[in-house]
């Protein structure tokens, strides 16, 4: 079976949501397995909705904005282009492909680039495979392999003597 | 024991597991209102200071202890068999400090496995002589009969993480003040708050606590580690190119860092509407960047050597990334 991957986007809502609107009524083919979240800034996109996005199951994170320049609230996709970078950056420390995350710039008129976009993107994904972050993010029964089979009855700050 | 202990005292009991001992010591740093404490309260266990074995705490009824006040992280599964055995005993069960709240600088671990651990430590550090590369085992048989060591595990978690927690005192260790504040509070019979409230801090950033000089337009084209500036005793750290964790720190410790010249390491965690403390953080720093090109924002960045042990640094087991992947 072929895996079909998880990506969730938020796009802004002047630019890139209305873009991506236009790829649907357009009747323009693109990848189906991205879940569209509509913000009304790229600038509101806290790093903090694609670590969930993650840890919630995402295997892909794509962001887009206006067009720099275009923001209508001025400067909102410079922030986001600038926690873009050091949202990769730490993800590449916290061993996460750095390539599961996209930025681009999507304009109202541009459907047909949204499509392009997100087919592009989903090949990405699907080349990487599946996330396990949200499997190895979950606490419960992650302590240690050994400790499924053996446990120590009692513990002591130096070794314990039984008899 | 119980007979010893007077019914009517409160009886605390104060426990470390993955910690430095700071917390401990920072009871201590009460000075002489220690005295006000164990005339309000008697110390059951508290292995620091009094010799009183893990035997005796088993044989404890559930809930005899009040209030225990567990400092560190769980690394071991004798951190979590005690975590758990106190939780049975304790009425009310605090996390004392940023290892037991969310994980503190021992979390900082989770960025390596067990292993890679265990094989630094145990073959490859300069000074270690191993050939037969003898680790230590968490059960052995001898003549004289079974010798066993906790099993430590493969990540670091934070009490709430595998006991449920009453309340959360925060901070690296928490200052003796707040401590004073909150047992003052406790021995007077006040209302305690909901279950699973941070006590001894505030709701809001410190930043608004702070008294350095802040602009609004805060415009950083590099940043720089505490010892390539000279700080001018004043200004914002961030205005200056520090990180600061300032903005996503939660106030309560009186900027005792700040008031000596150094930025906040974000100890007290974040305030309670954050999910992520890293994040936050991570967003905030982000917006000071006084670049727009992909190219130049990016050489800005490069000048922030380690976003995990900076943005996380005592926060990382509760971050929603709490371990670093090896695939
Ligand atoms: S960032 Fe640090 S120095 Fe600046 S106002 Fe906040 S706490 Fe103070
Ligand atoms: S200034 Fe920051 S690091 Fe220092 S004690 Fe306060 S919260 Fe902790
Ligand atoms: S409004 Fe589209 S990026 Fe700001």
């Amino acid at each position: 079976m072929e895996y079909n991957p998880t990506i969730v986007s938020f796009l802004c809502n002047w630019c890139s949501y209305t873009g991506a609107d236009l790829a649907g009524t357009s009747r323009m083919k693109y990848a189906s397995n991205i879940r569209v979240i509509r913000v009304m800034c790229s600038g509101r996109i806290d790093p903090t909705f694609v670590l969930k996005a993650f840890t919630e199951g995402a295997d892909g994170v794509l962001l887009c904005g206006c067009h720099p320049g275009d923001c209508h609230y001025h400067e909102g996709n410079y922030k986001c282009l600038r926690r873009f970078h050091l949202l990769q950056k730490y993800l590449d420390q916290m061993g996460v492909d750095k390539k599961r995350i996209r930025l681009e710039w999507i304009s109202a008129s541009e459907g047909k680039e949204f499509a392009e976009l997100a087919n592009e993107f989903s090949e990405t994904i699907k080349k990487l495979g599946k996330s396990n972050i949200k499997e190895e993010m979950k606490v419960e029964d992650k302590k240690s392999p050994e400790s499924a089979v053996h446990r120590p009855a009692r513990m002591g700050l130096q070794s314990t003597v039984e008899s | 024991m119980e007979n010893e202990v007077n019914k009517s005292k409160l009886k605390l009991a104060i426990y470390w597991g993955a910690a430095c001992g700071g917390c401990c010591v920072s009871v201590l740093d009460v000075h002489e209102h220690l005295f006000d404490i164990v005339a309000a309260a008697d110390l059951v266990f508290w292995p620091i200071a009094l010799d009183i074995k893990y035997k005796d705490v088993e044989a404890m009824e559930d809930n005899f202890i009040d209030i225990t006040l567990f400092n560190g992280a769980i690394r071991n599964s004798e951190n979590e068999h005690m975590a758990n055995l106190l939780r049975q005993k304790s009425n009310v069960l605090v996390a004392y400090g940023s290892c037991a709240h969310l994980g503190g600088i021992p979390g900082l671990a989770n960025m390596s496995t067990r292993e890679s651990l265990f094989e630094r430590v145990y073959e490859t550090s300069e000074s270690t002589i191993n050939p037969e590369k003898t680790r230590p085992q968490t059960r052995v048989e001898v003549p004289e009969g079974i010798l066993t060591l906790p099993e430590m595990y493969d990540s670091v978690l934070a009490l709430d993480q595998v006991v449920e927690v009453d309340y959360y005192i925060p901070g690296c260790p928490p200052t003796s003040d707040r401590l004073l504040e909150v047992f003052t509070a406790i021995v007077s019979g006040s209302q305690l708050p909901p279950k699973g409230t941070v006590i001894g801090a505030q709701e809001k950033p410190l930043c608004d606590e702070c008294e350095r000089k802040k602009s609004e337009n805060k415009l950083v084209k590099r940043f720089f580690r505490p010892w390539e500036i000279e700080d001018d005793g004043e200004t914002c750290f961030i205005e200056q190119g520090l990180i600061c964790q300032g903005p996503a720190t939660r106030a309560g410790c009186g900027f005792r860092c700040i008031q000596g010249n150094a930025p906040c390491r974000g100890c007290y965690g974040p305030t309670s509407d954050v999910l992520d403390p890293g994040a936050k953080m991570l967003s905030a720093i982000a917006t000071v960047i006084d670049a727009d090109s992909p190219e130049e924002i990016a050489k800005v960045i490069e000048t922030i050597e380690d976003p995990v042990g900076t943005f996380y640094r005592t926060s990382l087991p509760h971050a929603l990334l709490r371990k670093k992947l090896f695939n």
